[in-house]
């Protein structure tokens, strides 16, 4: 049907390739496109937030204590006079820093070992999956109290923490999709072709997890962002005044029965904005990197 | 036997390495307390020798593995610690918050369900209609809500602004009187009791917490009813049943949700995995007088061993929860122990 | 009885309306069984959901009238069409386990319906079911009645939905593709039941199939649909002897029939003769005793019991057997994906099971033994564009790179027939027959002595499936190669192998050369296959 039509115009379609296809599936999908924008927003703030901000997030002003959004203070003050809208941006460099790093770690330690596991299975596999269980028999976010409670409530233990929790779900979902491509004709066809295990892993097998990886990435992060957040709303991890989004909300909530909405308001509606980006992205990426999608 | 059995038997020995991984995780937390515990527990005043006293007496000078199987022995005999800011057992202080937890737990569980699962049907007999952009919506929103900041912005929005709901303290209003405790839970002890008043008001303070809770598993629950349900609709056999003239309702309801709930009951053993966490941060808005937030006070005052029974015991919930929903699992779905799909 | 006038469907997706039927004209009249055959997605189904009003989501009939029995089932109440479906008209389905409901027993599948169209009450349903499962020939229906989808066979699981279909008597059944998913010995007994009841209860009959041989063997009429049109109606006597429509010229010429040869698929008769090849008395392949034994969950299977056989070079053996007969091991085993038990596999002399499979990926023997793969779409690295799947192996295992890999990539898509233009293109982006011919192309580049083909042709269209048959058969004179052609159907088999070797069980049941083994089959099994593939009529065979 459309077989003739395509045969011309693929070979330039073809070279122009996934930047092409990236613009070709925002343009269908203006969320996404959003969710961009959005994404550029908060990188921005995170890489030079000091320099976005208005008022010194540190500097405490006797005068102005209390005040609710005006012209010169657009998220109001906190009680000790501080500017909350430069305070809100100057803390999306540590949230995301935090979530960013966490992630990293487990999406590496969970590939290495989903690898493993899934392709040679056997004992190893076994032992894993068994490990895997048990550490996923904690509650999530219980699990990371108590990790970040026994090894000292510093701002690395929350990323190592965040990063210990969320091995499991990488570690399982490269397993899988390893596993079910074991015993494909194309990796028959790839050990036929003189690849070695290794390399058959690596080159054929691996690179067709990414996918599932991305969202899994994508919406990993904003779990990262709200774990690290609850974590310092109870009071672990980072220490104030550092401004960061949970202690914010933490120190704003004490106000909100006596009216000062903003305190508590402004750095969790940033916190969810940022989670609920990563999570619009996280459906975006799919069909980014998907090739079966590419048409 | 039949491979029925033996499977529920299977799932059952399962669930023993998994509880020995639970104790040895939480024995590593134990010791990988931050300082030496026995100078902190023996206090600031303390000179060398009540210091290494105390360590004898709580055997920390023994190998490793000497110490684990004390630790064993411990838990075996109930015996979790001693917490310093209560001066309770810990095992005692648990069990007497427990009951306010789950309480909370459960009620937004069953709310969170009896919404998601109708919205998530409605959404895949649908698709692109309003109620499936509504589900959408309401499921990538909800997974990004930060529970301590939608309870905090409920207690805006309804205590302060509209005053309809109570202060959110704790469990009762200081006019009442808790009810006799039978279960533990306030609305069924209430209502045993056919104290009326007191049911309602403890009804009217559990409804914000339990609606925060329960705007957080909302999102996950209907997202994969949803999917499943979908994906149930779209499969060869529902053909087969719309061929032989079912009528609609049955071929919905009688065939594809049944085949749609088996994964939803699995993706419960998460929610609820996530809910017990979220419940930590929930007790601290509302003061709810439960174990997250026993936890949470723990963790201030540095109340290690409190702390970890916390841990402890949440996992082991959470353990004993999964192996009831992988059991119900296998009583639903009659190709459990079967290899063929 | 049933009367489609100029019916169009068309389908709503993302890349806009796509019209999958146009402007169809069918009839069936009481008691004849219509045939509709076509090629995947040439609009057979369809045709059948629409009329049946059951199409997917996004589906719509456009225009057109549909009438049984005078009734408008296009217009009529979507509560009349219930009353319809099941109980005037129903339908049988391919892949029959998933036709059914999982987690539900299969008697009570029966009842839901019986109850539904009021045939049974509370009382009497189970009595009913009972009944309806022995219609079908099902043996302890009061045993069967208590069993779900996934304890029975594929055959089984058919008779069941057989035994919904019929179980409210209806006047005219549909049956979309009934043997497609089941096993060839199956396929027949299933066909059989069906026409059996059929010609029992008196009823219409529209039989959706890809395969022309079937049609021809069982219906009274046959329409040939091609991209959502009717191209052609007649007898299956006209259709097979005077096709008019060139598309069923093609499709007559590509059904593999008895006394066939490959050239004979090929629509142009004038396509050049077959090329001369030597098979030489030296053998390539000696196995020997070979074995294969599984740990299975209740104790060792036993895939392969110890075969022996010989490939001499230039020559091409056919391996035929049902699946789970074994012979998708014995093609492992021998391409070194799979270590055997025991037994020798000796390759010009040497034997190959020295070395572990997992180590063979270095062993200087890998490029002689290649293999081409079922399943074209699997067996091709979504992520890998078709150049880079082609030039995987030559760089591998003959360290081409830059310039000489490009031209020898292209070299090998002019000789499989591929354009060179679609070498940039991701798997999923050419058609069944363009991807087998990379997978063929990748098998032959670095120029294998023995060639292991598993079931090649499996997932194609009949007509792709007689191009690249006949490609296989000048590449193999053109290079000189030895080919283990791996299939389930003999009458394929037949059309490339000087020699065939019956499998059943993990056991050699009958070997020989092939008009030997086609003509005067030596043992009860090889006559058994042979009987069940569908016979068009006599005349054919002669022209």
């Amino acid at each position: 049907m459309t077989v003739t039509h395509e045969n011309s115009v693929s070979a330039n379609a073809q070279k122009s390739g996934a930047l092409s296809h990236t613009l070709y599936v925002l343009k269908g999908n203006p969320v996404t496109l959003l969710a961009f924008l959005m994404l550029g927003f908060f990188i921005l703030s995170a890489l030079m937030g000091e320099h976005l901000a208005p008022y010194d997030p540190l500097a405490s002003n006797a005068d102005r204590v209390l005040q609710p959004p005006s012209l010169d203070h657009w998220f109001g003050t906190d009680p000790l006079g501080r500017d909350v809208f430069s305070r809100v941006i100057t803390a999306t460099r540590l949230d995301l820093f935090i979530a960013v790093s966490a992630v990293a770690l487990s999406f590496v330690i969970g590939s290495l070992l989903g690898c493993v596991a899934g392709y040679w299975g056997g004992k190893l596999d076994i032992i894993l999956s068994r490990t895997l269980d048990t550490i996923m028999a904690f509650p999530i976010f219980v699990l990371a109290m108590g990790i970040v409670a026994a090894l000292g409530n510093t701002v690395e233990n929350i990323v190592y923490a965040t990063a210990i929790i969320n091995v499991p779900f990488y570690a399982r979902l490269v397993r899988a999709e390893v596993n079910i491509r074991r015993n494909a004709g194309f990796v028959h066809a790839a050990k036929l072709s003189g690849n070695s295990d290794l390399r058959v892993l690596a080159l054929h097998i691996y690179p067709n997890t990414l996918p599932p990886m991305m969202v899994q990435v994508s919406l990993n992060l904003g779990w990262a962002i709200l774990n690290a957040a609850g974590l310092s709303f109870i009071g672990l991890g980072v220490r104030p005044p550092t401004p960061e989004w949970g202690i914010m909300v933490a120190e704003g909530a004490n106000f909100i029965v006596s009216g000062e909405w903003w305190l508590a308001v402004f750095p969790g509606l940033w916190l969810m904005l940022a989670v609920f980006t990563f999570n619009l992205l996280g459906d975006g990426l799919r069909d980014i990197v998907d090739p079966r999608q590419r048409s | 036997m039949s491979p029925r059995l033996r499977a529920i038997l299977m799932r059952l020995v399962q669930a023993i390495p998994v509880v020995i991984g639970v104790v040895v995780i939480s024995f590593l937390l134990t010791r990988a307390l931050p300082g030496d515990p026995a100078v902190y527990f023996a206090g600031a005043a303390a000179d060398e020798a009540s210091i290494a006293q105390i360590r004898e007496s709580m055997g920390l000078d023994k190998p490793l593995p000497q110490q684990f199987l004390n630790y064993v022995i411990d838990l075996v005999q109930g015996d979790f610690g001693q917490s310093i800011s209560s001066g309770q057992p810990v095992i005692d202080d648990l069990t007497n918050r427990l009951p306010a937890s789950l309480e909370l737990t459960l009620t937004a569980l069953i709310l969170s369900c009896a919404i998601a699962i109708p919205l998530g049907v409605m959404a895949a007999k649908k698709p692109g209609s309003l109620s499936d952009q509504l589900c959408r919506i309401l499921v990538t929103a909800g997974v990004s809500l930060p529970t301590f900041f939608t309870g905090i912005a409920l207690v805006y929005i309804f205590y302060y602004l509209l005053e309809i709901a109570p202060s959110p303290l704790g469990r009762l209003d200081f006019a009442f009187i808790e009810p006799d405790s039978v279960t533990g839970f306030y609305l069924i002890d209430a209502a045993l009791a056919g104290d009326w008043e007191t049911w309602f008001a403890a009804f009217k303070q559990l409804i914000l917490p339990a609606v925060t809770l329960a705007l957080f598993t909302l999102a996950p629950i209907a997202r994969m009813t949803r999917a499943s349900m979908l994906s149930a609709l779209s499969s060869d056999f529902i053909r087969t049943a719309r061929a032989a003239g079912l009528n609609e309702s049955r071929v919905t309801y009688g065939y594809a949700f049944r085949n749609a709930l088996l994964p939803v009951v699995t993706t419960l053993g998460m929610v609820f995995s996530f809910s017990l966490g979220a419940n930590v941060l929930v007790e601290k808005v509302f003061a709810w007088p439960g174990i997250g937030s026993y936890a949470v006070e723990a963790l201030v005052v540095s109340d290690y061993a409190a702390v970890q029974g916390f841990v402890l015991s949440m996992a082991l919930l959470f353990v004993t929860l999964n192996l009831v929903i992988d059991l119900t699992y296998s009583l639903i779905d009659p190709r459990i122990g079967f290899d063929s799909k | 009885m049933l009367k489609i006038k100029d019916l169009n469907v068309s389908f709503k997706t993302r890349n806009g309306t796509v019209n999958a039927v146009r402007g169809v004209n069918l009839e069936v009249a009481k008691g004849k069984i219509l045939g509709v055959v076509g090629e995947s997605g040439s609009g057979k189904s369809v045709t059948s959901y629409a009329l049946m009003r059951i199409l997917d989501s996004g589906g719509s009939i456009t225009q057109g009238e549909i009438t049984y029995s005078g009734i408008d089932l296009r217009r009529a109440s979507e509560q009349d069409m219930g009353e319809i479906r099941g109980r005037e008209i129903s339908m049988i389905f391919q892949n029959p386990r998933a036709a059914l409901n999982p987690i539900r027993k299969i008697g009570h599948q029966i009842e839901d319906v019986l109850r539904q169209h009021s045939q049974a009450t509370r009382y009497t349903a189970k009595a009913k079911a009972i009944e309806a499962l022995k219609a079908v020939k099902i043996r302890n229906a009061e045993e069967r009645y208590d069993a779900y989808p996934f304890e029975l066979s594929g055959g089984m699981c058919q008779r069941v939905v057989i035994a919904i279909a019929l179980a409210c008597n209806p006047r005219l059944l549909i049956a979309d593709e009934p043997t497609t998913g089941l096993d060839i010995t199956t396929q027949k007994a299933v066909m059989d039941l069906v026409m059996e009841l059929i010609r029992e209860r008196q009823m219409s009959a529209l039989l959706i199939t890809h395969d022309l041989g079937l049609a021809t063997e069982y219906c009274d009429q046959i329409s040939v649909m091609k991209n959502g049109e009717i191209v052609e109606q007649g007898t299956p006597h006209d259709i097979f002897t005077k096709p008019v429509h060139p598309y069923t010229q093609k499709l007559v010429k590509a059904t593999p029939t008895r006394g066939a040869s490959i050239r004979d698929l090929l629509p142009v008769s004038n396509a050049a003769p077959l090329p001369p090849r030597q098979i030489s008395d030296v053998p390539l392949l000696q196995v020997r005793e070979l074995r294969k034994t599984y740990q299975g969950k209740s104790g060792p299977v036993n895939a392969v019991k110890g075969i022996s056989f010989t490939i001499f070079e230039g020559q091409t053996v056919g391996l035929v057997g049902e699946s789970g007969c074994g012979k998708s091991t014995v093609s492992s085993m021998l391409a070194r994906l799979l270590d055997s038990s025991s037994g020798q596999i000796l390759f010009s002399g040497t034997d190959l099971t020295d070395v572990p499979a997992k180590n063979f990926a270095k062993d200087p023997r890998r490029t002689d033994i290649q293999m081409v793969f079922q399943d074209a779409t699997d067996s091709l690295n979504p992520r890998y564009t078709a150049r880079h799947c082609i030039a995987d192996p030559l760089k591998r295992l003959m360290n081409m790179k830059g310039k000489a890999l490009d031209s020898k990539v292209e070299e090998l898509a002019l000789l499989v027939g591929l354009p060179v233009h679609l070498l940039d293109r991701f798997p999923h982006q050419l058609s069944g027959g363009q991807k087998a011919r990379v997978g063929i192309a990748r098998a032959i580049s670095v120029n294998p002595k023995f060639l292991i083909l598993d079931e090649p042709t499996a997932a194609l269209d009949v007509s792709i499936q007689a191009v690249v048959l006949n490609l296989l058969a000048d590449l193999r004179a053109k290079l000189g190669m030895s080919f283990l052609f791996v299939s389930h159907d003999l009458q394929v088999v037949r059309l490339l192998s000087d020699h065939v070797i019956v499998m059943r069980d993990g056991e050699i049941v009958e070997q020989g050369p092939t008009e030997t083994v086609m003509n005067t089959p030596a043992s009860e099994y090889t006559r058994t296959l042979l009987s069940t593939a569908p016979k068009p009529p006599a005349d054919q065979t002669a022209a």
